[in-house]
């Protein structure tokens, strides 16, 4: 089986700093990988990278046998990648519907059965005439709506209508969760979906984040609670520097030398501090 | 003149005084990441201060630069103070607008004290020529040129050796750092807004010497090459603000040189849009990527629109429908004619400033390509007026996308700059473009609106025409805003970034939501075309621009509702008041800033 997404050689350099280097990465269908690392070691620049949001200097990223390196963040979101964002990027003046919403529009007919040059005139044309078959696929979304907040239970769903400026902070992350579901991703890339949470509101989340895994879903984690981390992931990529320092099942990874130090620091600083 | 050596002494010496303007420009910009809109203003103050200096109290020459610098500097303190500071924790767009607002205010007050008639402001120096080859340098060149030097040294001395400099300085680099550090971040501004007032001041007396020719209006141009002189050398860079204003004034020399003096400003906007297109962040920065702070992110304050019961709207449209059954009304039909037509052009921007967030300064070109659209067909064409209407709306989407169409990678305030420019792009080609738009004399004799045999030229039934098109309009967009696109138009403006991730392609709804605001647009200007029966140039002015980005606040950034009722409010108040035009103005600047300061959510609320 040809693995879902590959990084093969990639590098970033930013200035004279180089925030990813080297790096190479293969990830297979239904799979749950986390990436963690001490703060700068270049996860969400990778994620920048595979998303689009920033184009490596050198390397390959081939996600579903296409390279996507340096492609529009727009294009590789109908290819079905979809992430969330580390301080959260809700749409703020847009109801929890409409978010929501937004995430499904690569699965719009009148976006996806887009021809070229008139495509955005037929777009408009549907969306002043509203056909029947438009109608019906936004009902269908309505519903399918539903089911999507129904998994955090009555956190998102009695706000259905509510700006998303209005909620609170931990909602705002679970509403990104949302909508990102609602594009169907063949892989979904989640970017420190517990920053910020009590233990209540990150157990509720180790949870959900189970049930995507469960139904099958693809996902690729960053993380900084390692509990939540260990329990969830088949393999754990540990980054530091801009650069792969360890690979390998939660339990291998846990107790890698190399993970230890980057993560404390080197044994001789500690003694000659003590 | 006539040698290439003077070409460019004279566009070296424009270049120095765009660099008075545009080192304020840059000064302001680095600490507080504001593009001064009223700098242009300042220089008009500062002209006629001079003017009344020389003509009333007879002033040498010295005195009357120290009086200028003076008051100018003061008036910028007092810009700050009470337009700016208030606004500190307000949405990013509320200073910006709050500067265009007191612009409006000093250039009407100008206007007032001092009649809009230009003035000769003599010049002192002696009328001795020195000749260097085959051209010559006068007093003036080289007087302009010295104080070039002397204020590009002290100023450099300022922030290089100075406390307070060096203030200014971290302020630009980091504002809440500088604050942590016990920087007094309200006088720095103070100062920045003083020294640039003050040079902004001396440029304008300077150039009203140099052409022995001031007037009020010279305003808005030069805040114009404040601007694109501060964009060449990149936003907030002095050093950059200095090159750019020496390249512009080159480049216009030159270019007045090669195609004559109506080709001047056409120079300077093309070379904006060029600059900003392939490096948004100027001639000397590195990257070709705008900076993605402080100019994203969502500006338009979270706020719940008032909801309209539909009975209340449907009862209205019916009132004003029976409106022309009341008799001896016609002086109220013609004033609400032109606040649906405004309406319209409101709609437009509404869709394009609140729904998309891409606020555009430049929406009175759009007026422009429909009006000579549709008055070009008809005259030229021999298209019916019922079909060159509706045609126009559509060359109007067609031409204002395409004439966007680059600048859609920008952000922010780059896109304010850039539909700005090209606003002024279209208003210099119809201008120069004489073969197909006649010029300067404008195009007459445009018949009157006439929907196959059925005339719509009386008062009662331009009435009717436009009301009806509005409410077309008005309903299409309102059906637009509640389908798909809705959401993804103001997924846009809520965070472009996120957008883009789920798929959204940026230019490819940017460009429909230029298209559908090109069309009311242009409709707009076309049937003012035939209710005017004649248009020029200068028709369509960047106050138009600016009267319906005070429309749309006015109403609520993106309610549909608000851009009519914020049509009809400025249109038909101003008339109930019997204002003359220049207090006119004046009343729109002034409830510009007001609506800015208490109220940025306009009347019904963005949507």
């Amino acid at each position: 089986m040809t693995p879902l997404l590959q990084v093969l050689g990639v590098m970033r350099r930013f200035g004279g700093v180089v925030a990813v280097k080297q790096l190479d990465l293969s990830f297979n269908a239904g799979e749950l990988v986390s990436v963690i690392g001490p703060n700068g070691a270049g996860k969400t620049t990778l994620f920048n990278l595979i998303t689009g949001h920033d184009a490596p200097d050198s390397g390959r990223i081939v996600f579903a046998g296409r390279d996507i390196a340096g492609m529009a963040p727009d294009r590789i979101a109908a290819l079905g990648l979809a992430r969330t964002f580390q301080h959260g990027r809700v749409f703020a003046n847009l109801s929890v519907r409409d978010n929501v919403l937004v995430g499904a529009h690569t699965r719009l007919d009148v976006v996806r059965r887009s021809p070229p040059v008139i495509g955005p005139l037929i777009e408009l044309a549907l969306a002043l005439v509203q056909p029947p078959g438009v109608a019906r696929q936004q009902a269908a979304l309505d519903a399918e709506l539903r089911d999507i907040l129904g998994l955090f239970g009555d956190r998102l769903l009695p706000r259905l209508d509510h700006p998303a400026f209005s909620l609170s902070y931990a909602n705002r992350r679970r509403l990104e969760i949302a909508r990102a579901l609602a594009l169907h991703p063949r892989l979904l890339l989640l970017d420190e979906p517990t920053a910020g949470m009590n233990e209540t509101e990150t157990a509720e989340m180790l949870g959900i984040i189970r049930t995507l895994k469960q139904r099958g879903l693809s996902i690729l984690l960053i993380e900084h609670k390692l509990d939540l981390v260990m329990t969830l992931s088949d393999r754990v990529i540990v980054m530091d520097d801009g650069a792969k320092i360890a690979e390998g099942p939660p339990g291998l990874v846990r107790n890698d030398p190399a993970v230890v130090e980057a993560y404390l620091g080197h044994r001789e600083v500690g003694e000659v501090v003590a | 003149m006539g040698s290439w050596f003077d070409y460019t002494v004279n566009g070296l010496i424009i270049g120095n005084i765009y660099a008075l303007l545009a080192v304020g420009l840059a000064l302001i910009f680095g600490v507080s990441h504001l593009i001064n809109f009223a700098q242009g203003s300042i220089y008009t103050v500062g002209a006629y201060i001079g003017w009344t200096c020389v003509t009333y109290l007879h002033t040498p020459l010295p005195v009357t630069m120290l009086i200028v610098l003076a008051g100018c500097g003061l008036l910028g303190v007092a810009i700050e103070r009470i337009g700016l500071r208030p606004l500190a924790g307000a949405a990013r767009i509320a200073p910006l607008l709050a500067t265009i607002g007191i612009s409006l205010v000093l250039d009407q007050v100008v206007q007032l004290v001092f009649t809009p008639d230009p003035r000769a402001l003599p010049n002192p120096l002696p009328d001795w020529r020195l000749h260097v080859g085959s051209g010559t340098i006068g007093a003036m060149d080289l007087l302009i040129a010295g104080i070039g030097i002397v204020s590009g040294a002290v100023l450099f001395a300022f922030l290089r050796f100075t406390k307070l400099g060096w203030a200014v300085r971290a302020t630009a680099l980091d504002r809440d750092a500088a604050q942590q550090m016990g920087v007094d971040t309200d006088a720095v501004n103070r100062t920045v807004f003083a020294i640039a007032a003050a040079l902004g001041g001396l440029s304008g007396m300077l150039v009203g010497m140099y052409f022995n020719h001031i007037d009020p209006a010279m305003s808005f141009q030069a805040t114009l090459k404040g601007i694109v002189a501060q964009v060449i050398g990149g936003m907030g860079n002095v050093p950059g603000a200095i090159f750019g204003s020496l390249l512009l004034g080159l480049t216009e020399s030159y270019g007045v040189a090669l195609f004559g003096s109506s080709y001047r400003n056409l120079f300077a906007f093309v070379l904006l849009l060029v600059i900003l297109v392939l490096r948004p962040n100027g001639l000397f920065a590195s990257s070709r990527q705008a900076p993605p702070e402080p100019l994203t992110g969502t500006f338009i304050a979270p706020s719940k629109p008032v909801v309209v019961p539909r009975f209340v709207i449907v009862v209205a449209v019916i009132a004003a429908a029976a409106l022309p059954l009341v008799p001896n009304i016609s002086y109220v039909l013609q004033t609400l004619t032109g606040a649906w037509l405004y309406a319209m052009l409101a709609l437009s921007l509404t869709l394009v400033a609140g729904t998309v967030g891409q606020i555009s300064l430049g929406h009175a070109g759009l007026l422009a390509i429909g009006a000579y659209a549709s008055a070009l067909l008809a005259l030229d064409l021999n298209v019916p007026v019922g079909f060159a209407v509706p045609a126009a709306g559509v060359i109007t989407a067609l031409l204002g996308t395409a004439l966007i169409f680059p600048a859609f990678r920008l952000r922010g305030h780059y896109v304010s700059i850039a539909t700005l420019g090209i606003g002024e792009i279209v208003g210099l080609v119809i201008l120069n473009w004489e073969s197909l738009t006649r010029g300067p004399i404008g195009v007459s004799g445009i018949p009157p609106l006439q929907v196959g045999s059925l005339a719509l030229d009386s008062p009662v039934r331009s009435y009717w025409t436009c009301l009806a098109v509005l409410v077309v309009l008005a309903l299409l967009q309102v059906r637009l805003l509640r389908s798909h696109l809705g959401r993804t138009f103001r997924a846009i403006r809520d965070d472009d970034v996120a957008a883009r991730a789920y798929g959204i392609s940026l230019n490819r709804y940017k460009g429909l939501a230029f298209a559908v605001g090109g069309f009311a647009a242009g409709i707009s200007g076309a049937i003012t075309a035939h209710l005017y029966s004649y248009i020029n140039y200068e028709t369509f002015t960047s106050q138009i621009s600016i009267l319906a980005l005070t429309m749309v606040i006015l109403g609520g950034l993106g309610n549909i509702a608000g851009a009519i009722v914020g049509a009809v409010a400025l249109i038909s108040l101003p008339e109930l008041f019997r204002f003359t035009a220049e207090w006119r103005m004046l009343v729109y600047g002034v409830v510009l800033l007001l609506l800015i300061r208490f109220r940025p959510q306009g009347i019904l609320g963005t949507v």
